[in-house]
């Protein structure tokens, strides 16, 4: 079994005809977890799509390896139950397929009625499974429902986009619980089956989920790689100005 | 055959209206059709029935099997009813005509709630009776379990007349299940169904009717309500099989003062079928209100969804949803929500919304794992999906199946 869970290579990807991303290059072993930091509309959502599948994101030049396979030219679904799971930052209102029905799909019959039982109430949602999916949801239910969709459907590699925008304080606290959990973050490292990569603007759940390597993303480019914490600090001091000399 | 006993007033105005052409709808000519049939034995034992018959009207929710689960049954085939039967005694369950011959006042409740001379079809049923089904629930009466009643076209090119009356008495509540449908062969045929439902003071019924005609039949149903005070109306109405034309706008008047309406539709219209379906009602008493719900897909086949809600009287309350989608082929949905308000103090309110599936929905479910039928699939299910409430679990239970045997097809 390879221990690098996910492989990026020299990966380009237009969407609509306009280059996005340029030359992106990662690599995430398995039981870690990586932040990407970076400004809206810089590409680190387009990387995400890119790596679940979309078919809108196109790639242009460029390898997705995941666990040592070549997915770059597999579609979504085929890339879900490969192993890779993904938290949307707005996801979209699905009327009459309730959130029940959208956490038991995510699992595809690999957990009991009372493990789902338990997703839902570890993840708050009781009140929300008979709801449309996101229909009406506040911020952090949108979250905490991605969240409990993912915990059914066990991804090797999770990823996601934004998981504290739109959440209360109250909130933030348990999408850091229920992330570490997802990421086996009780483990020790090498036990941990499960990999991250998770986008932050604000990097505040940095002060819940632990991870091992941030970079910066401008401009479509990884321009920085390093201690997430240390960025992050940079960036609250300094901004994404000081990020932009590095590229000058 | 028997004749109803109808008045000489109605016949006049039937004539009158012989040729007048119906609102909506394509105009059918129904000199093409035969008006008369045979008389067809009773039968005490359903199990004469033959496995084609019992088959289409299973999917219509009437078994015939194994009847455990109903309070009462009655089946009319062509102009015969072949069979009528109730388990409850405070439940009345028989022909129009044997009902117009048992009650003398019966004859005031013909024509009351659906216009004798609203169009050739209501006309038609006026001067060709063909019989019908007659149910009552005597006052504080309660179904234990749905009365079922099927009418079902054998005969080739026949123009199927039926005139039933439902009468809820003050406090009832009566749940029914009605199936139409034919012979499982591609033969034109026509129905041509008047429902008139009384629904006194207190008193609740449910109505669930499932239609699974041949694709060459043509349908003309009039069904009127009238409700009187805090009287409950839910009407569940589901048609997924092919039609050749099929156009009808049931109209509730809710007379009394918080009475509560509430009509869902699922339509599912495949090539070559044409379907004009509204719901209206009137809100003439204080604090009433209304729900309509329609959930309309078409496969190729042209859908008018209609809904209409008229307040006037205070505080009515009505909600009016329409949704359309158009899944393949090239057919067309026209969704045509109206309200009228006739005071201050009402809240009307529609929502419609005809279009595809949207792509984010299905790669949002493909995300998750599903293939692209599964997730297309699924969305599909929730589309149909209408939260129904107030209905005994067996026909809950009917409408899901129906449902999800259409879903098969579907995909």
């Amino acid at each position: 079994m390879s221990d690098t869970t996910l492989e990026i290579k020299d990966l380009s990807v237009e969407v609509e005809g306009r280059q996005i991303l340029h030359d992106i290059n990662l690599t995430i072993k398995t039981g870690e977890t990586h932040v990407l930091f970076g400004p809206n509309g810089n590409g680190k959502t387009t990387l995400l799509m890119t790596i679940m599948g979309s078919p809108k994101y196109r790639i242009t030049k460029g390898n997705i390896i995941l666990k040592g396979t070549d997915i770059t030219n597999l579609p979504m679904d085929e890339r879900a139950r490969m192993g890779i799971g993904m938290s949307m930052q707005r996801p979209p209102v699905v009327r009459g397929v309730k959130t029940r029905d959208m956490v038991t799909a995510c699992a595809r019959g690999r957990e009991s009625d009372d493990e789902l039982n338990s997703i839902f109430l570890s993840t708050n949602l009781n009140e929300l499974v008979d709801r449309d999916i996101n229909y009406g949801f506040s911020g952090g239910e949108i979250k905490r429902s991605e969240l409990a969709q993912l915990l059914a459907q066990k991804p090797d590699l999770v990823l996601l986009d934004e998981p504290e925008s739109g959440v209360d304080l109250v909130n933030i606290a348990l999408i850091g619980h229920l992330i570490n959990q997802l990421l086996q973050k009780k483990h020790p490292i090498r036990e941990r089956m499960r990999s991250g990569l998770i986008i932050t603007h604000t990097g505040h759940i940095l002060d819940y989920v632990d991870a091992r390597t941030g970079y910066v993303m401008l401009a479509g480019t990884i321009i920085c790689e390093g201690d997430p914490h240390e960025i992050l600090k940079t960036i609250v001091k300094k901004g994404y100005e000081e990020c932009r000399k590095c590229i000058a | 055959m028997h004749s109803l006993d109808t008045s000489k007033e109605s016949k006049e105005k039937a004539r009158a209206a012989a040729a007048k052409k119906a609102r909506f709808g394509e105009d059918i000519e129904l000199a093409k059709y035969e008006h008369a049939a045979a008389e067809l034995p009773y039968q005490e034992d359903l199990s004469v029935i033959s496995g084609d018959a019992k088959s289409q009207m299973l999917q219509t929710g009437v078994v015939v099997d194994d009847t455990s689960q109903r309070s009462g049954t009655i089946i009319q085939m062509d102009h015969s009813v072949i069979h009528s039967i109730t388990k409850q005694d405070d439940i009345e369950v028989m022909s129009t005509m044997k009902a117009l011959e048992k009650y003398d006042w019966l004859a005031e409740y013909m024509w009351k709630a659906v216009a004798v001379d609203a169009d050739k079809y209501t006309a038609h049923v006026e001067l060709n009776p063909g019989n019908g089904y007659f149910i009552r629930a005597l006052p504080g009466s309660k179904t234990v379990y749905p009365v079922q009643a099927c009418l079902y076209i054998g005969k080739k090119n026949l123009a199927q007349s039926v005139h039933n009356i439902i009468i809820a008495e003050e406090g009832s509540e009566l749940h029914i299940i009605t199936g139409c449908t034919t012979a499982p062969r591609e033969e034109p045929a026509m129905h041509l169904g008047v429902s008139e439902f009384y629904i006194k003071k207190g008193a609740k019924i449910s109505f669930t009717m499932i239609h699974n005609w041949s694709p060459e039949t043509e349908v003309r149903p009039r069904t009127g309500v009238i409700m009187e005070e805090g009287g409950i109306y839910l009407s569940n109405y589901i048609i997924m099989k092919p039609v050749k034309s099929l156009q009808a706008n049931p109209i509730a008047r809710c007379n009394g003062n918080n009475t509560i309406t509430r009509f869902n539709s699922i339509v599912l219209c495949p090539p070559g079928s044409n379907m004009d379906l509204g719901s209206q009602v009137i809100l003439n008493g204080a604090g009433s209100r209304t729900e309509i719900i329609s959930r309309a897909i078409t496969t190729g086949g042209n859908i008018v969804a209609r809904g209409y809600i008229e307040g006037n009287a205070p505080d009515v309350k009505g909600h009016l949803e329409c949704r359309g989608l158009i899944l393949k082929g090239d057919g067309h949905i026209h969704a045509i929500p109206e309200l009228k308000g006739n005071l201050a103090g009402i809240d009307l309110s529609h929502e419609a919304a005809v279009g595809k599936i949207a792509e984010e929905e299905v790669e949002y479910l493909m995300m998750r794992g599903l293939t692209r039928d599964e997730a297309t699939a699924t969305i599909v299910r929730g589309f149909l999906r209408v939260e129904i409430e107030g209905l005994p679990p067996e026909l809950t239970a009917q409408i899901k199946q129906a449902v999800e045997t259409a879903e098969k097809d579907l995909m």
